[in-house]
């Protein structure tokens, strides 16, 4: 599974930002055909998004395009971007399982031949999207993640938008279940006040101590904080070499069962130590294998 | 009133840096491809600039156009993105064509 911590979003018709979108070291970039790109301009935008995905290098980071809704200039947007090879289409306003059906059809038409398959992550921005975020999170294929987009889905319900997020409590949790049930990435809402990084620390904690693996980033300044959340710390890395070291002499003792500072290591606790270790590892910390 | 002249106008891009301004007028038949360039780097990259652009025509088979470009330190690939956008909204390429 990719690694996601963090997805930042680059508006689709900004020849500036499209071209320098690969030096800020987020693990996905996101062009945006969407939200940041006025209704007149979405046909220039596609067509610098499709000159970007062939020629600029995005370095390390996985290529994503947020396209339009079907019911808008979704369609054109699959047509025209899927041959030029994105690696994830991030589909917005995904309200049902037909939804990611009709998407998967339009992108199965549109890859050339030989074509890598060209994966899928759900935005779940909507009541009626959250409602139904499991059926949803179960189309197996091309579906690798499940994303909150709170802006709207709060716009949706009259609530309040705030700073702390008690009202997006349910939908978060929903989106994490759904997600882990059905064996895909969860994946938050980003944090829109670019100015305010102690907020945007405390939202990323919220977010990855619920079960979220990433968060959407909506400038490149969030990077930094949002990996400092993700990353695993030296002390993390440290207790969980030690709980596997623990639970591998037990083993060999014959128990399945350890004990570390006075605390029961079980099967969770390892599965636990065995991702950080992983996502150390993947990071290129030095760590026991 | 001629066929050419029945033609629309197509300008697409804006004048912010890293971006280019491009509008296309289609000419009468025979009026061949003209290219009016304003460059921050023409001294540098106008030829390449020019080239580009006269790759973008001939490969989307574009005969007698005028081509104004005001160009604000773009890369290739916005110069092309931009020509594809303004030969669309003139009507002079379809979508599919430049996939």
């Amino acid at each position: 599974m990719n690694l996601r911590r963090t997805m930042l979003f680059i508006p689709g018709n900004n020849p500036g930002m499209l071209q320098n979108g690969g030096v800020f070291g987020a693990d996905s970039v996101i062009l945006d055909l969407e939200d940041a790109v006025a209704p007149q301009e979405k046909d220039a935008a596609r067509f610098l998004v499709m000159q970007a995905l062939k020629n600029v290098d995005y370095g390390n980071s996985e290529k994503v395009v947020r396209i339009n809704p079907l019911d808008t200039f979704g369609a054109e947007d699959i047509q025209m971007i899927v041959p030029c090879q994105p690696d994830v289409l991030l589909v917005p306003k995904v309200e049902s399982v037909q939804d990611i059906e009709k998407v998967t059809h339009l992108v199965a038409q549109a890859e050339t031949a030989g074509q890598q398959p060209v994966q899928l992550i759900a935005l779940l921005e909507t009541s009626q999207g959250i409602a139904l975020a499991y059926q949803i999170a179960q189309m197996k294929g091309r579906l690798v993640a499940l994303a909150l987009g709170a802006e709207d889905y709060t716009a949706g319900l009259g609530a309040t938008r705030t700073k702390e997020g008690r009202e997006i409590f349910t939908a978060r949790s929903l989106v994490i279940n759904a997600a882990a049930a059905a064996g895909i990435q969860s994946l938050d809402t980003p944090f829109t006040d670019a100015n305010d990084e102690a907020g945007l620390y405390q939202d990323t904690l919220t977010g990855k101590e619920m079960g979220f693996k990433g968060k959407l980033a909506i400038n490149p300044r969030q990077i930094d904080v949002i990996h400092g959340v993700f990353n695993p710390t030296p002390a993390t890395i440290e207790w969980a070499e030690e709980v596997v070291q623990a639970i591998r002499k037990a083993e060999s003792e014959g128990s399945g069962v350890a004990s570390l500072h006075g605390k029961m290591v079980d099967a969770p606790i390892v599965a636990r130590a065995e991702h950080i270790l992983k996502l150390a590892r993947r990071l290129g910390v030095e760590v026991m294998q | 009133m001629s066929e050419a002249s029945k033609r629309k106008v197509g300008q697409a891009g804006t004048l912010e840096s890293n971006d280019v301004m491009i509008t296309v007028s289609p000419g009468e038949e025979g009026s061949g491809i003209s290219i009016e360039l304003t460059s921050i780097v023409k001294e540098q990259y106008g030829d390449a600039i020019q080239k580009t652009l006269q790759d973008v025509v001939e490969e989307e088979k574009c005969r007698d156009i005028y081509i104004t470009i005001v160009d604000r330190g773009a890369l290739d690939c916005t110069i092309r993105a931009r020509l594809l956008t303004a030969l669309f909204r003139a009507g002079v390429v379809q979508k599919k064509e430049v996939i």
